[in-house]
């Protein structure tokens, strides 16, 4: 029943000082391109502590009480912005959604004045979404407050990836040596990107698979400067023989400027999952699918609401991940105690802002 | 110790343990245990951690969670926390907010191995294994053979920074 203290002798507290060691010093969650095998295994760790959170009578701890978080989206999102609102919210925290259109970005304010705005009045910690690759960047290196990217553009979704993992560790019980296959519009996907860092990081065998003028360029040349350690393959009935995990991505239709695709019927043809293809897979493969699905398109419904499909399970273990890298980056980030200031690295943003501190805010 | 927690209780009926991670976890394994040898009925033992109900939650460390697990519901049960060592009693505020998350609990009490006094918040143990009278910047540090190898308290003079 108790595993921590069932382990041999001394065993334990390398445990305790080790597992969320590696996360003392980061400042932003942007992508998983910087991350450590370590520090995605104690994200996984913490998440499956949160998950018992989840199953309590009350899901609601009281870890970030007094805590403000804000959810910057300048992009549509249902499942990604909801999921850290829950996820924030069993953490005790306070959250405040702010979307592009209503705001003052439509008067034309710009996004470091916004995120200015956003800390004067009150923000710990901004989850944001942006529709251009590297906004999050530009706002982390602006701001003293730590980011947590919730995807933006064509280039990274971390939290995606994290709860990917998370929900393939679920189903196999580890991911090193597991052979998955990313269907679709890769060049645009930001999900398949941040997945091919935390996937390969974590020693599973990555495999890129669809139309040449769906994937990145770079992984097409015969150089091999592409920066993932994955393979390529555009025909899918080759490519799916034996995997472990399918994962179709939509196909983007708000992102496919000029026609990279000669038919939607045609890619459904050659690229969707359907049973049949499943078939070829392993008999244990697993389905994911980051969502929104187009069913029809990518994937068969039949397909997406299958057994082997885990699309719901990733979307309850998004709440349980995105409550652990809220949790470790508050903790990794907020070195004072409640009210102090935070450590000296910090800069103040402006003058005049820097004052409103921690102490006001909660009496 | 164990003699005494179930003759408070009227025998074993309802009868929960709880230690609270990591040092009061092992603890209350051993007064299950040491209970079995006198009731056969034994009493379920669970463990909580209370990481996320602390108050000085970000003083610095990225702290780990580790696993809560309460055997049985514990609405209506006499539920008793156990812990290696009652100081300033935040801890123990913590985890009875916690325990009341999981349900309403007839009643909980509290076991401790070592009573080092300086409370900072009206709470008291009702089983004390020894009152240990320390100055306040002293380390009363409980190892358990569970986890450290072997079974001693040791009472150190604290270094300045904390």
């Amino acid at each position: 029943m108790i595993e921590a203290v069932e382990r041999p002798n001394g065993k334990l507290a390398e445990i305790e000082t080790g597992l969320t060691a590696p996360w003392v010093g980061r400042k932003h969650v942007l992508d998983l391109d910087d991350f450590s095998q370590e520090e995605i295994h104690a994200v996984l760790e913490t998440a499956d502590r949160m998950k018992e959170v989840l199953a309590r009578p009350i899901r609601r701890v009281p870890a970030l009480r007094g805590r403000s978080i804000v959810n910057l989206f300048y992009e549509a999102s249902t499942r990604t912005r909801v999921s850290f609102e829950v996820a924030a919210k069993n953490l005790g925290a306070d959250v405040v959604n702010v979307s592009a259109s209503g705001s003052s970005v439509e008067k034309g304010e710009t996004l470091l004045d916004t995120v200015r705005t956003l800390r004067a009045l009150g923000a710990d910690l901004l989850v944001m979404r942006h529709n251009h690759s590297g906004a999050p960047y530009t706002v982390a290196s602006h701001a003293d407050i730590p980011v947590v990217n919730a995807g933006d553009g064509t280039h990274a979704h971390p939290t995606q990836a994290l709860l990917d993992a998370y929900t393939i560790r679920e189903r196999f019980g580890k991911i090193e040596g597991l052979r998955v296959l990313i269907i679709g519009d890769i060049a645009h996907s930001r999900v398949a990107r941040s997945n091919a860092w935390g996937l390969r990081a974590l020693g599973a065998e990555v495999t890129f698979c669809g139309p040449p003028t769906l994937l990145p360029p770079t992984t097409l040349s015969s150089e091999g400067d592409s920066p993932w350690d994955v393979g390529v393959d555009m025909d899918l009935d080759h490519a799916i023989e034996g995997v472990d995990v399918v994962m179709p991505l939509r196909v983007q239709l708000e992102r496919q400027e000029g026609s990279r695709l000669a038919s939607l019927r045609g890619y459904a043809r050659d690229y969707a999952i359907t049973r049949a293809r499943l078939a070829r897979a392993a008999p244990h493969a697993i389905v994911m699918h980051p969502g929104p699905m187009n069913e029809g398109v990518e994937i068969d419904a039949d397909v997406a609401h299958g057994l082997q499909s885990v699309v719901q399970d990733q979307v309850s273990n998004g709440v349980a991940i995105r409550m652990a890298v809220l949790y470790l980056l508050m903790a990794a980030t907020h070195g004072g105690a409640r009210g102090r200031a935070s450590g000296p690295s910090v800069a103040p943003l402006a003058n005049g802002i820097e004052h409103v501190s921690a102490a006001q805010r909660r009496s | 110790m164990s003699h005494e927690i179930v003759e408070q209780n009227g025998g074993v009926q309802s009868l929960v343990l709880v230690g609270l991670c990591t040092r009061g976890v092992p603890l209350a394994q051993r007064i299950q245990r040491a209970i079995t040898t006198f009731e056969p009925a034994g009493v379920p033992c669970g463990q909580l951690d209370i990481t996320l109900y602390r108050d000085d939650l970000f003083d610095g460390r990225v702290l780990e969670l580790h696993e809560t697990e309460l055997p049985t519901d514990i609405s209506g049960a006499s539920v008793v926390l156990v812990d290696d060592v009652l100081f300033t009693g935040r801890t123990i505020r913590a985890a009875l907010d916690a325990v009341m998350d999981y349900g309403r609990p007839k009643s909980i009490e509290l076991a401790v191995l070592v009573d080092r006094g300086h409370r900072e918040l009206p709470i008291r143990a009702n089983f004390v294994g020894k009152n240990v009278p320390t100055a306040r910047d002293e380390n009363v540090e409980v190892r358990v053979s569970e986890i450290d190898g072997c079974d001693e308290v040791v009472i150190t003079r604290r270094s300045e920074e904390s």
